[in-house]
């Protein structure tokens, strides 16, 4: 592996695992720390993938215990992964349409992935909270870039709804990732403009593999695998179309 | 070498199983684990009608063990039988099926359609500390905890296991109460009531306030109850507390388990049931132990 701090509390780390081959947009793996005491998986989403050299990107936040331990791994260290999960961004549902591509905050990295395989008009719209931003030189790259800042450091001040409103911007589908409030209020931009959103969603978990239920989110159907109005995050989302779950 | 144990006339080809609610119907582990490899596998509870479960935050982490508040979310036991049932029966495994209810009645609509099955065990689950009805109100007091086992024991077609709580003040007592009221084996322990509370957002870390503890935090309260249980009643015990490795599931043994199931640290580690299942027959080889009953309740 390798890694490198790119803004305050967020580190940009390369695996080189044989998951990086199959890793899809919007799937995520989950590292294990080494420290007995903090024994569950941290679900971390795929930034980037490099078919050539087989490696696997990921940028995280420090959020705790684990990811602290994560920042201290230095080049040629090991860490275990499981992955890939979840079934990521569906790409068909936006090819050759104009799309809104939304990250906030953490939720920034997984964009990247997307931006780099999604077949359509890009408009890649990123809310940070100030000037300390990140993965923007590898994100206008793929598509138009759109900045909102909460301090107003950088782009539109405020978040990324006030970025689209203030640039005018229209799309006909949209991709996000991000803090709840930011979805939620994606989910009421896309019910008002009557446009799918496919919303990446977090949840904490214990196990990645579908077996804890901890990590559920309200669905509008029944969850064909529940039986009832949850579905897991990590096993049928970690995407999910903005109408289908109760967020 | 034989690692085979026989609980209450089933015989299971080695003693390790899967705890209830960490390894799903089997069906999530199947990729990371060789079924066949395992005594038995115990499903998530199973209801009479699917269950939501409690809201999110359902799962905290807490230093050695994680906090849980699913609630019993499950399908219920027409999908149970449709689906999860027929993936268990495509292995050599046996199979548990843990039940849960609200109401005695409930609970022995599961255990009667699972009559008609030919699911191994039953296991009754009256310790789970997530749900305000059922649950837990059946395995705190002795009564409560004779009457609902007698009530299953009169329909129950399977042995039936009472998975106790140690949210009580005398675990001998409560294993004593299931046995005379005829249960064939308990498992212990289920989780330990518990909470967190997150700091810098000055909240509780599950939306349920409280949780059930388990991981390696717990271990060394499961091996004293399991010791205490054991010592207490005739009938098997199985015993079920934050095993993280061979070596932890040895110790239980040792304190009088017949059987073992390994729980959370299935999502520390998703091979681990196997390799608790290989580490203990190394321990058998390294001291010249040639039958697992030589080590059940080897320690007095």
């Amino acid at each position: 592996m390798s890694q490198e701090k790119i803004a305050p509390d967020i580190y940009d780390m390369w695996l080189e695992t044989n998951l990086a081959t199959e890793a899809k947009p919007g799937q995520f793996i989950c590292l294990y720390p080494k420290e007995e005491s903090t024994l569950l998986p941290r679900p971390i989403s795929v930034c980037e993938t490099d078919l050539q050299r087989g490696r696997l990107r990921i940028v995280y936040r420090i959020a705790g215990k684990g990811t602290a331990e994560f920042s201290t791994y230095q080049a040629g260290d090991t860490v275990d992964i499981l992955g890939n999960i979840g079934n990521g961004f569906p790409l068909a549902e936006g090819a050759g349409k104009k799309a809104f591509l939304i990250g906030g905050g953490i939720g920034i990295p997984p964009i990247l992935q997307l931006a780099k395989e999604l077949q359509a008009e890009k408009q890649i719209v990123l809310g940070y909270r100030n000037g300390d931003t990140f993965l923007l030189e590898d994100l206008e790259q793929h598509g138009t870039v759109h900045i909102a800042s909460e301090d107003g450091s950088i782009g539109t001040k405020g978040n990324v709804m006030d970025a689209i409103r203030a640039e005018g911007l229209q799309a006909e589908v949209i991709y996000a990732c991000g803090p709840m409030p930011m979805l939620r209020a994606i989910k009421a931009y896309a019910t008002e403009q009557g446009i799918p959103a496919y919303l990446s969603l977090e949840e904490h978990m214990a196990c990645g593999v579908g077996a804890c239920l901890g990590c559920v989110v309200k669905t509008k159907e029944v969850d064909h695998h529940s039986h009832v109005h949850n579905a897991r995050i990590c096993t049928e989302g970690p995407v999910f179309e903005a109408q289908e779950v109760e967020i | 070498m034989t690692t085979k144990v026989n609980i209450a006339g089933v015989e299971f080809k080695n003693p390790v199983m899967t705890a209830s609610g960490t390894f799903g119907s089997g069906m999530e582990y199947g990729e990371f684990v060789d079924l066949n490899k395992l005594g038995a596998v115990m499903t998530k509870g199973v209801a009479n009608v699917p269950w939501v479960g409690n809201p999110t935050p359902r799962v905290a982490e807490v230093y050695g063990g994680m906090l849980n508040a699913i609630g019993l979310q499950n399908p219920g036991i027409d999908v149970f039988l449709e689906r999860d049932y027929v993936f268990l029966k495509q292995y050599d495994t046996k199979i548990i099926v843990n039940v849960c209810g609200k109401t005695v009645e409930d609970y022995v609509e599961v255990v009667e359609r699972l009559g008609e099955t030919e699911v191994d065990m039953l296991e009754i689950n009256v310790s789970c500390p997530n749900v305000k009805e059922g649950a837990i109100a059946f395995g705190q007091e002795t009564g409560a905890l004779c009457h609902i086992t007698s009530e299953i024991r009169k329909k129950a077609k399977q042995p039936v296991i009472m998975k106790l709580s140690p949210n009580v003040v005398d675990i001998g007592e409560m294993a004593k109460a299931a046995e005379a009221s005829g249960a064939d084996a308990v498992s212990l322990i289920n989780t330990i009531t518990g909470m967190k509370i997150d700091i810098h957002k000055r909240a509780f870390a599950l939306a349920n306030k409280t949780g059930g503890l388990s991981g390696p935090a717990i271990k060394p309260v499961a091996v004293r109850m399991v010791y205490q249980a054991a010592n207490a009643v005739k009938i098997p015990v199985i015993g079920m507390g934050g095993i993280a490795n061979a070596e932890d599931a040895i110790e239980f043994l040792l304190a009088g388990a017949s059987a073992i199931a390994v729980g959370a640290m299935n999502f520390v580690n998703p091979y681990l049931t196997e390799e608790v299942v290989t580490g203990i027959e190394a321990y058998m080889e390294r001291y010249g132990v040639t039958d697992i009953k030589e080590l059940i309740g080897a320690v007095k």
